[in-house]
């Protein structure tokens, strides 16, 4: 007996990458940088969050080349975008025996209701969320791990500080709730009832939940970790800043150490210029990421 | 027992969890200075670079010499290959604490990550064991026991009995899988076992 793409094996991978970073890289040099660094899998695509928020136009699954690329460099997992609801870059990537699929708001949707049927894949899911019944949906859909949406590109955290602690304290408010309860949380969330009964059985969600969406700094992270997020992904953070290498390393530990205020004062110092964040509120409500 | 588990990156929540059913302490470890009054440590799964990369000196050199003195050690996946002394296409190692040569994300990449049940020499059979990017030793050295094999069914070996994933070389224990990620405690009761004979 020997069986793959089980649930356990899928959400078993991101169980294994709690606690470390995962860096998003365009080309197979800034993987081998991530990697040295100490990522823990890096995200393989065409242009960073930041990039595809100043140019604009369609942002699509990344090439296979590059993937490819990326993929001969480094032995640590390799993780790659595709649009909402656009199964066929799905199916690429698994042929392309990619370890982990992002249905990503960072690329622009293929589909306006939809969401992919995660089930059917033997390769695991990563899917964003700003709130429990989110979180919940993508579960139900067959994600085998959920981040924070944020606010991709802006190198600004707050929303991921906001989506985090609506989760918790979502979650805290569904533990504490008496049983008859529980029908109408699952319609005000918008969370099927099965998922919100695994949750109350387990004290948590059944898969891990990282941050993402606006993560630039070693601080950034150690915040979010204190938040109680289990890892932390970096997009735009590190290839935007002036000295990605040193930055990335910093973030690495900050994450690690991320409860020790002397060791996050020690790698916060020298770091150069991080990336030029945006104010959330000076973007226009439709080209806002997190609400895809 | 009071068991210390390398909590850097990986799956310390799990490892944590199965020492507490077990009741035990369970104790985190980041720095060497986190060492002292445990009678066992647990090296878990998770990426090997990262951990390796985050291990600092000091913790490298004191673990070593804790390793050498009989403090009894247990590496699941990553763990493992911190704690093999040869690792397969040249990557550097960190412990040297078991005389095995380690072949890292040797079943595949994650599309080939599995489920099996395993008999293991000295624990029982159908223990569930789950493969993620698992590595498999590729050599043992004369004083390492081989304690459960892996036939694959997508990757051949010259071996009738599969590859090994499970081994023993006085205090150290490795496996090439997750049993944290089961239900099953036989395996930690093992290395309790161990670390109880040790002491």
């Amino acid at each position: 007996m020997m069986e793959r793409g089980t649930f356990r094996v899928k959400s078993g991978l991101a169980e294994m990458l709690k606690g470390g970073v995962i860096m998003d890289v365009t080309t197979a040099e800034q993987a081998k940088i991530a990697e040295d660094a100490g990522a823990v899998a890096v995200m393989a695509l065409e242009r960073v969050p930041a990039d595809i928020r100043a140019q604009g136009g369609v942002a699509r699954m990344a090439d296979p080349t590059k993937i490819k690329e990326i993929m001969a460099v480094v032995s640590i997992p390799v993780m790659a975008k595709v649009r909402i609801g656009h199964f066929v870059e799905a199916q690429i990537l698994q042929a392309l025996e990619i370890d982990y699929i992002d249905e990503s708001e960072v690329l622009t949707p293929a589909d306006q209701q939809y969401h992919i049927d995660k089930w059917a894949f033997t390769v695991p899911f990563v899917c964003g969320a700003r709130d429990l019944g989110e979180a919940c949906r993508r579960i139900a859909e067959g994600a085998a791990m959920i981040r924070t949406k944020g606010e991709p590109g802006t190198g600004n955290v707050i929303e991921a500080v906001r989506h985090m602690r609506l989760m918790n304290s979502q979650i805290r408010n569904l533990l504490a709730a008496p049983e008859e309860e529980l029908m109408r949380m699952a319609k005000e969330l918008g969370a099927p009832h099965e998922i919100l009964l695994i949750i109350r059985r387990e004290g948590k969600l059944p898969v891990v939940n990282f941050a993402a969406g606006g993560i630039a700094t070693p601080a950034d992270a150690a915040m979010m970790m204190q938040l109680g997020c289990d890892g932390i992904f970096v997009g735009s953070g590190i290839f935007k800043s002036s000295d990605p290498a040193v930055r990335a390393q910093a973030i690495v530990k900050a994450t690690a150490h991320y409860n020790d205020p002397k060791i996050l004062a020690e790698i916060s110092a020298d770091l150069g210029e991080p990336m030029v964040g945006i104010s959330i509120d000076q973007i226009p409500p439709h080209e806002m990421m997190q609400v895809r | 027992m009071r068991i210390g588990v390398l909590a850097l990156q990986g799956a310390v929540r799990e490892h944590l969890a199965v020492i507490d059913r077990l009741e035990h302490e369970g104790s985190i470890v980041k720095e060497a200075a986190d060492l002292v009054r445990i009678d066992g440590l647990i090296l878990p799964g998770g990426e090997s670079t990262a951990i390796s990369r985050l291990m600092d000196e000091e913790l490298v050199r004191r673990l070593s010499q804790l390793a050498r003195d009989g403090l009894p050690l247990f590496g699941t996946c990553a763990g493992m290959i911190l704690l093999a002394n040869q690792i397969e296409a040249g990557k550097s190692c960190r412990l040297n604490a078991i005389d095995i040569t380690v072949h890292r994300n040797a079943f595949g990449r994650q599309i080939e990550s599995f489920e099996t049940k395993l008999t293991i020499t000295g624990i029982g059979s159908n223990v569930p064991a789950v493969f993620i990017r698992a590595p498999y030793i590729t050599r043992v050295g004369d004083g390492v026991q081989v304690l459960a094999y892996h036939m694959s069914n997508s990757k051949t070996t010259s071996s009738s009995l599969g590859f090994p994933v499970m081994a023993k070389e006085k205090n150290v224990l490795v496996a090439s899988f997750h049993p944290e990620l089961t239900d099953d405690l036989r395996i930690h009761r093992y290395f309790l076992a161990m670390v109880e004979a040790a002491n």
